[in-house]
């Protein structure tokens, strides 16, 4: 595949995300922040909400894995996974989110149990499509190209 | 033009930027802000806590860290829900302090709280920006805290709305504290769903 057909298919995976709800905005707005003096931004960004993530979803298990569930505990957990998401345009974790929280006020541990899993799967398949996103412009770099700006008309 | 007004009226600062202090006890969310500040011209310090944010202030009576205070700090940006001393919290303890109640305090939030919004614009916030925090809404924020460096006049003119809303209210800071059992973790503030510009600016209504 030549550098061209690289890029269009970079765009093309981009704007993919988009459409399928995956990404909103503010990812744009991380790539805006992206510039020749920090032109590893975005995956540095992204890398610390994995991390950050990673440590949230374990704690969250462990939570309501407990024999009483303290919500006390849980809300802030999700809360913060919450608006990490949201920082890095990462929507249907966000939304999860937001169900989540919801099921947390009414101290429902089923419900929260779902939703657990729910935000899971929407995280692992963000983590999923970033991290093929980001093989993806590395490859474009290593070829000597330039990553193309995703116009979208937001 | 901004950068000229600037040097002249932050006449303890060499430098014509401003010196911003970003509390946030998120990491991905001081990175943004961080990054967000450094594009819009800014220096930029970050602490992951009130507290921190305190001592970096030289307010925790530790004088030990006297050597951080010669960074003079021309803006303080905090995410209002963090464990600990919470924004609201931070923000009331600055206004309190001789020494720096004239720095601007911006609140960050990602939960659309009116209540929780006019406490802290009574509280002497300068703004409160809904997160996530965009580019422009540095970019405003910046200007604003600019043209506020000039001229006590404009200074009173930005301030006069605030005035009005502490009148109306006939409320001393001790009377606020009953907000603090509004949860914070309001689920019927449906932060996502508000389409355009998510500016609080209390000024700006008629």
């Amino acid at each position: 595949m030549d550098l061209v057909q690289k890029q269009k298919s970079l765009q093309d995976y981009t704007k993919s995300l988009f459409l399928e709800g995956i990404l909103d905005s503010q990812f744009l707005q991380l790539q805006q922040l992206q510039d020749e003096s920090n032109p590893d931004f975005v995956s540095q960004v992204v890398t610390l909400f994995f991390q950050d993530s990673d440590r949230i979803l374990n704690d969250l298990s462990l939570s309501l894995d407990q024999q009483v569930v303290d919500f006390k505990k849980v809300d802030p957990h999700v809360h913060q996974l919450k608006g990490s998401s949201s920082s890095i345009g990462a929507q249907r974790v966000k939304n999860a989110c937001v169900v989540f929280r919801s099921f947390c006020e009414q101290q429902n541990v089923e419900a929260c149990h779902r939703c657990l899993q729910q935000v899971k799967q929407e995280y692992y398949l963000v983590k999923n499509r970033l991290e093929t996103l980001f093989k993806l412009e590395q490859q474009i770099v290593a070829s000597g190209g330039m990553i193309p700006a995703v116009e979208l008309g937001f | 033009m901004a950068l000229r007004d600037l040097s002249s009226s932050l006449s303890s600062s060499s430098s014509p930027e401003l010196h911003v202090l970003a509390v946030d006890d998120s990491f991905v969310d001081r990175k943004v802000i961080e990054r967000l500040l450094k594009i819009s011209a800014c220096k930029v310090t970050t602490v992951e806590s009130g507290t921190r944010a305190l001592q970096y202030l030289g307010l925790d009576g530790d004088n030990g860290s006297s050597g951080l205070k010669d960074l003079k700090v021309n803006l303080i940006v905090t995410d209002y829900s963090m464990p600990g001393l919470t924004g609201y919290e931070l923000l009331k303890k600055i206004k309190e302090s001789s020494a720096l109640r004239e720095i601007p305090v911006v609140i960050m939030s990602s939960e659309n709280i009116q209540p929780r919004i006019e406490q802290c614009m009574i509280e002497g916030a300068e703004e409160f920006l809904l997160k996530p925090v965009k580019l422009a809404d540095v970019k405003r924020l910046k200007e604003l805290i600019m043209r506020g460096g000039e001229a006590e006049e404009g200074k009173t003119k930005k301030l006069s709305p605030k005035r009005i809303l502490q009148n109306d209210i006939d409320s001393s800071p001790s009377s606020s504290s009953t907000s603090s059992s509004s949860s914070s973790h309001d689920v019927s503030s449906l932060d996502d769903d508000t389409p355009s510009s998510k500016r609080i600016k209390l000024e700006s209504r008629g």
